[in-house]
């Protein structure tokens, strides 16, 4: 980390690109697994002579409540500019993109860093497409480019330079990548760069009102990324103004391999954009009506719904946090917990057996091979005491690997033994069998009440109810002292 | 109020570079001369009051047209090649960027 | 019955079985051969493709199928615009061998009325010009005076009409491309207002202000055309949804009471006289026939020339970016080590001069620190531009007047001197900017006996208007009747 007396400035753009079918200003597919290079592109995407761009209305509804959910204020008014700069991958000479009168103002992102709720104010939030992907091909000194991605819709979301720490900055971005995940906006994957970030870093004395040289840092793409990112790069800066230098404003690129930050090849000219309003898109009208509509079907947030799991259903701060990581994963969880009515028994099994399982295998929760209701069916089983805990985790591993259902299980085991009767005799039974055992016990080997437990459940094949048992035995061993 | 274009020059290397057009000295002073006529033409612009009125970018107020989300199908490779310069069949190439 | 016959009269003929498509259009391509090698209006044809088309309309209408309204009528189409299958090349070197895989959207319509795509028709280097001196294949020739040029950019579409190669030819017209070409060559020429016709495969110039219209020899062909191009199209943005009028049932309406606009501004200095002449000619014609003659004033005239050349090379050196020699078009076979040094060479050996001279001050309008001084300037004009044609139509149902200033001059006579070629389009432009409906139709001649046109110029949507005051302004006069000499080596 940084040196004591200074702080870090951070502001955040991150790229999200919506889950919509086709892409922002054509009817060609915006993605398709596996799909070669190449082959998702159409005289618009290739940016041919004379083609014109036409707005995909899916694009503007996902940016409308991606902006509503953050409490941004919708522009009825917003306009597309074109952003001009030569690069193989940028079919038109220009990028269509919203520059001075973008489609949402404001709002917020509040999460919680170290325990503590922050609000982190956004700036705005536009639409613009992506560029194709450029692949450089070193071995014969030349570059591949394949435009499948170029017209894909993204958001930029920009915040305010309110970030000061790596840690704020991994909790803003998880946060909006728990947001757009939970709001449907956006599939967030982000091995495949459809949530991208960059950070403007720049450092100064604590204390100082004013700002310090910002750099634009690339390629923290993970998480991990913008941490170890941020944290090396702020380094680097207090390091060079601590030793009497003085610090450019550059792009540089983190370098997860090495550990560094490296300052981008730098153009030889300053990047002129030339924006102007695009003169084949018109102004984008978004009135009240459409707004309130897509307020109308907001999904509570993941916020709210953490929120939600401590206040209404008695779940710990940390419990309710591990469960809304993700949208499925809270929705699974509220399934069971709903069918078994004991959220905290739900909360348990999901955290402590199902996510272990998931893990290990390296599934999400979406594939996971126990539906939510399976697992409720078992833990009903639970709850009834028809089984013990050990037996339900014996089931719920072969329900796991085999995907059989807890009823079958429970028939081809048998029930739990909860009956007090059979129990007591089962008990009396181990004690008469073992009498210098009881005689142990009461010249005071107390360690020998659990071999007597022991014993009745080995002659009940583990069937008998372990708390009852042990009851029993304690009870039974001081009738007969 | 805005700069008066008349007090502006034009620096053809830059824009020329901006524009990826490479000129040879003829040219360049050939466009030099040129524009800076029609530079001195426009400038007649400043004539005009122009405080408070409103830019026009289309002559033809419209409200966005919209399409629905619905794909259609792409070229084909063959199609998406068939006017380019240079590619391996699964991408286009051009010479070493970066 | 041939190719120089009117697209009404040969609709007719091929109605009744006078002729057949097949043999219109051998007969079209036939006087290409013959003529064209002087005039230079046709970049190339496609002579398989329209004979093969021309043969299964013959079938169809022999089989008594039904056949669209423009069954069997050999068409030209400016270069400008995109054509499935043909070379497209907006007579730059930069889109040589260009083969769209698409057609534009007024050729689907033209197919669809079953016309007969002929071929693409030259022009100024994508649309860059108001001589058509500078198409891919040297200057095309005014056929009225073969050292004069036709007017631009549309040169090539009104020389083939005034050739008497095809009835009906698509041009596109950003500051006067279609209307000033048309009065050179003693054609007539139309407009639409912005957002009539589909913008969709028509390669942009300035996108803004860029129409494509109809060209024909009489006003009643103009209608024919207009009929089949105009519309929405969902593919095109900034294309209109309003209805289209029955533009032919129109034609015949009296102009009595018509309240046509003259304004001073288009009467001043710079106008040659012979020019004035014919155009007062006119409006005393119009006024025979019943109209209205009312003074109006478009006090904005003036600055338009500079708001036009700011905005049109702002929005062309942003439109012209995507030739950049990677995907299609031409690249430059010297050897470059790196991608800016392709672009550079790239486009340096594409692009002509005179686009050249637009993309670097279009560029600079746009450039940092003279966006406002410029562009936005520029825009702000356009607003005061379209103020006095809204006031001006609160008085009038029309404003007449020139085409251009001048009647056509000699090949080169202009070429070295850009700016005075810009001021020529000093009438035609305003129209643009305002996104008006305007047409142009022969109205006499110049002191060297070339054609001169007549503009009518419309509030938006006021085509069907226009149309019925050429028709009874070309009716009363003998006019469209006159043809150019016949080509000889
Ligand atoms: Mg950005
Ligand atoms: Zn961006």
């Amino acid at each position: 980390m940084s040196a004591a007396g200074w702080e870090a400035v951070i502001g955040l753009e991150i790229h999200v690109q919506l889950a919509t079918r086709t892409k922002i200003f054509c009817a060609t597919e915006a993605s398709r697994d596996g799909a070669e290079p190449n082959t998702l592109v159409d005289p618009v995407t290739l940016g041919m002579p004379g083609v014109l761009p036409v707005l995909n209305r899916e694009v503007v509804e996902l940016a409308i409540r991606l902006g509503l959910a953050l409490g941004c204020t919708i522009a009825p008014r917003s306009r597309f500019s074109r952003k001009h700069y030569f690069y193989p991958d940028l079919p038109k000479g220009y990028q269509i993109s919203q520059y001075d009168e973008p489609l949402c103002t404001g709002g917020a992102i509040v999460t919680e860093v170290d325990g503590e709720e922050r609000r982190f104010r956004l700036t705005r939030i536009h639409l613009e497409e992506d560029a194709g992907k450029t692949v450089h091909d070193a071995l014969r000194n030349r570059s591949l480019v394949d435009y499948n991605r170029a017209g894909v819709p993204l958001v930029e979301t920009v915040s305010e330079p309110d970030l000061r720490s790596p840690a704020d900055a991994m909790a803003y971005m998880k946060a909006m990548h728990r947001i757009v995940t939970a709001l449907g906006v956006s599939d967030g994957n982000m091995e495949q760069g459809n949530f991208r970030c960059d950070a403007n870093v720049s450092v100064r004395r604590v204390g100082d009102p004013r700002l310090g040289t910002k750099v634009e840092l690339k390629n923290i793409n993970s998480f991990r990324f913008v941490g170890r990112g941020l944290e090396h790069e702020i380094a680097r800066q207090v390091d060079v103004l601590e030793a009497g230098g003085h610090l450019v404003q550059e792009t540089r690129l983190w370098d997860e391999a090495a550990g560094v930050t490296r300052p981008m090849r730098t153009k030889e000219m300053a990047h002129d954009y030339r924006y102007f309003p695009d003169p084949d898109l018109m102004v984008l009208e978004v009135d009240e009506a459409w707004i309130e509509r897509v307020r109308a079907t907001l999904p509570e947030l993941p916020r709210a719904r953490t929120q939600r799991f401590v206040d209404a259903l008695g779940l710990s701060a940390y419990d309710a946090d591990v469960l809304t990581q993700s949208a499925a994963r809270a929705d699974y969880f509220e399934a069971v917990a709903q069918a078994v009515g004991d959220p905290k028994l739900a909360a348990n099994w999901i955290q402590g057996e199902l996510l272990g399982l998931l893990n290990k295998d390296g599934l999400d929760i979406e594939a996971s091979p126990v539906p939510a209701e399976r697992l409720a069916e078992l833990l009903v089983l639970l709850r009834d005491e028809r089984l013990s805990s050990k037996m339900a985790k014996a089931c719920f591993a072969e329900m796991f690997s085999s995907s059989v259902a807890p009823a079958d299980w429970l028939a081809a085991h048998g029930a739990q033994i909860t009956d007090e009767d059979t129990l007591r005799a089962m008990v009396a039974a181990a004690l008469d069998a073992h009498p210098d055992e009881v005689a142990g016990f009461h010249a005071g080997k107390a360690q020998l009440l659990g071999f007597f437990v022991g014993q009745v459940m080995k002659q009940s094949r583990g069937k008998a109810n372990p708390q009852r048992v042990n009851q029993l035995v304690r009870s039974q061993l001081e009738e007969r002292r | 109020m805005d700069a008066a274009p008349s007090e502006l020059r034009i620096d053809i290397r830059q824009v020329a570079t901006l524009a990826r057009l490479s000129l040879d000295a003829a040219e360049t002073r050939e466009l030099e001369g040129a524009l800076d006529r029609i530079l001195e033409y426009v400038a007649q612009l400043d004539e005009l009051d122009l405080d408070g009125v409103e830019p026009t970018s289309h002559p033809v107020p419209l409200r966005a047209a919209w399409r629905e989300d619905v794909a259609a199908p792409p070229l084909s490779r063959d199609e998406a090649f068939a006017n380019a310069p240079d590619h391996d069949g699964t991408a286009f190439v051009v010479p070493r960027v970066v | 019955m041939g190719p120089e016959a009117s697209a009404t009269e040969l609709l007719a003929a091929l109605a009744s079985g006078a002729t057949s498509a097949l043999a219109l259009t051998e007969a079209a391509l036939a006087r290409i051969r013959a003529v064209d090698g002087h005039l230079g209006a046709w970049l190339r044809t496609d002579e398989a493709s329209a004979l093969e088309t021309a043969a299964r309309i013959d079938r169809r209408r022999e089989l008594g199928q039904p056949l669209g309204p423009l069954a069997g009528l050999p068409v030209g189409v400016k270069d400008m615009i995109c054509t499935r299958g043909m070379e497209t090349t907006a007579s730059s070197r930069i889109l040589e061998g260009f083969v769209p895989p698409y057609d534009a959207t007024v050729v689907e319509r033209l197919r669809a009325a079953d016309a007969i795509v002929l071929g693409k028709l030259a022009m100024d280097e994508f649309a860059m010009g108001s001589s058509s001196e500078r198409s891919l294949r040297g200057p095309v020739r005014n056929p009225w005076d073969l050292e004069r040029v036709p007017g631009g950019s549309s040169g090539g579409s009104a020389v083939a009409l005034a050739s008497g190669t095809c009835p009906l030819t698509l041009g596109t017209d950003t500051g006067g491309s279609i209307r000033q070409p048309a009065a050179f060559c003693g054609v007539a020429g139309l407009k639409p207002t912005y957002g009539r016709v589909s913008r969709q495969g028509v390669i942009a110039y300035a996108s803004s202000l860029d129409q494509v219209g109809p060209m024909a020899r009489s006003v009643r062909d103009l209608a024919l055309l207009l009929q089949v191009i105009a519309g929405h199209d969902p593919r095109d943005a900034t294309s209109l949804p309003d209805p289209v009028p029955d533009y032919q049932a129109v034609l015949d309406r009296p102009v009595d009471g018509l309240r046509v606009g003259v304004p001073a501004e288009y009467f001043q200095e710079g106008l040659d006289p012979a020019v004035e002449l014919a155009v007062r000619a006119a409006e005393d014609t119009l006024r025979g026939e019943g109209a209205v003659l009312v003074p109006v004033s478009l006090p904005h005239t003036r600055y338009a020339i500079a708001a036009y050349y700011l905005i049109a090379t702002a929005e062309a050196s942003s439109n012209l970016a995507r030739y950049d020699g990677v995907r299609y078009g031409h690249r430059t076979a010297e050897p470059t080590g790196d991608i800016d040094t392709l672009y550079s060479r790239t486009r340096a050996e594409g692009f002509g001069p005179e686009v050249k001279r637009r993309i670097i001050l279009g560029t600079f309008a746009l450039s940092s620190g003279y966006y406002d001084a410029y562009y936005l300037r520029a825009q702000k004009v356009r607003t005061l531009v379209r103020r006095d044609f809204a006031q001006a139509f609160e008085r009038c149902d029309v404003i007449c007047g020139p085409t251009s200033p001048v009647g056509p001059w000699r090949i080169g006579e202009r070429s070295g001197d850009p700016l005075a070629m810009y001021l020529t389009d000093i009438y035609t432009v305003p129209a643009n900017l305002a996104g008006l409906p305007c047409l142009s139709v022969p109205c006499g001649v110049d002191s060297s006996g070339m054609p001169v046109g007549l503009q009518l110029i419309g509030p938006p949507l006021g085509e069907a208007t226009l149309l019925g005051a050429a028709h009874a302004f070309e009716r009363a006069t003998g006019h469209a009747a006159r043809r150019p000499p016949e080509v000889h080596p």
